[in-house]
């Protein structure tokens, strides 16, 4: 059960993100940024370094999410499903890129902690092809999985067990992005799916009016922060 | 050295943040609304439960620049030695410094976020609510807590360059604290040592 009173049948950080409107532009701006911007890394890349660092994070909601979406920008099969797993228990000899191992390892030594980023990871890094703002995106996704993790797991929120759940959500994620995926209009819509009814407590008020007396209006406060 | 080619002469968080406009902008929003938007806690409080997760993270900048604007945020300038002072103690342990009940067990929770998300028990949550504190001031101090484990990764993970003595963060606590994140200082980079003057 979740810390606090969350929306239910929502899952992971869009459950909080609704009890309070005002984080979530943000912090799904900072996301599709990172995951799906204009970038020389691929999406499946971006997406295999949120779940490495959510996988050693121990966060089952965003490791299996963002593996399903990983899955899912390499072609969504089995074997697909097969090489995220390999990756998550050991990147060094799964059948990638030497590139990519060397943004895995900067992305395990971020997950550790800031100082842990050696001089050497970085070189090797460099000696694959990396570029500095390759490497940058990799220690700043990194950063980013190691706070939403703990938004995740530190409000304790829910998350399903169904593979077919990530799958299909994955499917989702990939079509609308993170800025998309977190509207609350989609949202409502997902939990009244999930959900059958629409009709508890919770439900109605993630319909009709956020919790906080403070949250009144994403919107604005989004505006606040971004004065013309 | 910074791990990359950052932009000479601006501190911490700040060269990477110009590195790279598009990751800055919900960056910079996500900080402002955390630590300075509308709250039921102070922005004393939030910046100091930021402070304390940067002192458990081991980063030099955020937790001496934020420890600076939680200290402008607790008073003007003639207090502001012993609002340092109280910072110092509050990262040392903050059990047993002068702060609230409260305060305090909203910091337990964050030492505990900074260690990792399950590490949040429900007693850990029972203690800070039983002080007083509401879901969203918890759902705030976790998302603090858990932000500052970003910004703290962000700015170790990459080297930046950041200034050793208390006295450089002062204007730049004031800056934190009364201009807030969405826009840098006007910098004057001259202390920098590599800082090449065009």
């Amino acid at each position: 059960m979740p810390h606090i009173p969350l929306p239910e049948g929502v899952p992971g950080p869009r459950g909080p993100m609704l009890f309070r409107p005002e984080v979530a532009p943000p912090m799904s701006e900072l996301a599709e940024v990172l995951m799906r911007g204009p970038s020389t890394l691929t999406l499946a890349e971006r997406e295999l370094i949120g779940t490495y660092v959510s996988a050693r994070n121990d966060c089952r909601y965003c490791q299996t999410i963002h593996g399903a979406v990983a899955a899912h920008y390499l072609g969504a099969t089995e074997e697909q499903e097969r090489l995220v797993r390999q990756i998550k228990s050991d990147p060094s000899t799964a059948p990638i890129s030497p590139k990519l191992k060397a943004l895995l390892n900067i992305a395990g030594h971020v997950q550790q902690g800031g100082k842990q980023v050696t001089a050497e990871d970085i070189a090797e890094a460099r000696r694959q092809g990396a570029t500095d703002l390759e490497i940058h995106d990799t220690v700043l996704i990194a950063a980013n999985f190691c706070m939403m993790n703990r938004y995740v797991d530190g409000l304790a929120t829910w998350t399903p067990d169904d593979p077919d759940f990530y799958r299909e959500r994955a499917a989702g994620l990939a079509q609308r992005g993170y800025v998309g995926s977190s509207s609350r209009s989609y949202l409502c819509d997902s939990q009244k799916r999930l959900s059958g009814t629409g009709q508890d407590r919770r439900s109605l008020h993630c319909l009709e009016a956020p919790p906080s007396p403070l949250s009144s209006r994403p919107e604005e406060s989004w505006a606040f922060a971004h004065p013309r | 050295m910074p791990h990359i080619t950052l932009p000479d002469g601006l501190p911490g968080i700040t060269g990477p943040l110009a590195f790279r406009t598009e990751t800055a902008r919900p960056m910079r929003a996500l900080a402002e609304f955390l630590l300075r938007g509308p709250n039921t806690l102070s922005s004393a409080d939030r910046e100091i439960i930021a402070t304390y997760t940067s002192s458990q993270n081991d980063c030099h900048f955020c937790q001496t620049s934020h420890g600076a604007a939680a200290a402008h945020h607790l008073g003007g300038s003639s207090e502001l030695a012993s609002n340092f002072a109280l910072i110092s103690e509050i990262k040392r342990d903050f059990e047993s410094a002068p702060v609230s009940a409260k305060l305090k067990a909203l910091l337990n929770i964050a030492g505990h976020v900074q260690q990792g998300g399950k590490r949040v028990t429900t007693e850990v949550i029972a203690r800070a609510r039983k002080e007083g504190a509401t879901d969203t001031e918890i759902h705030d101090t976790v998302l603090i807590a858990a932000a500052f484990c970003m910004y703290n990764r962000y700015v170790d993970g990459l080297a930046t360059w950041a200034p050793q003595e208390q006295e450089a963060y002062i204007p730049m606590g004031a800056h934190m604290a009364h201009e807030g994140y969405i826009n840098p200082p006007a910098q004057k980079p001259a202390t920098h040592p590599e800082t090449v003057t065009a």
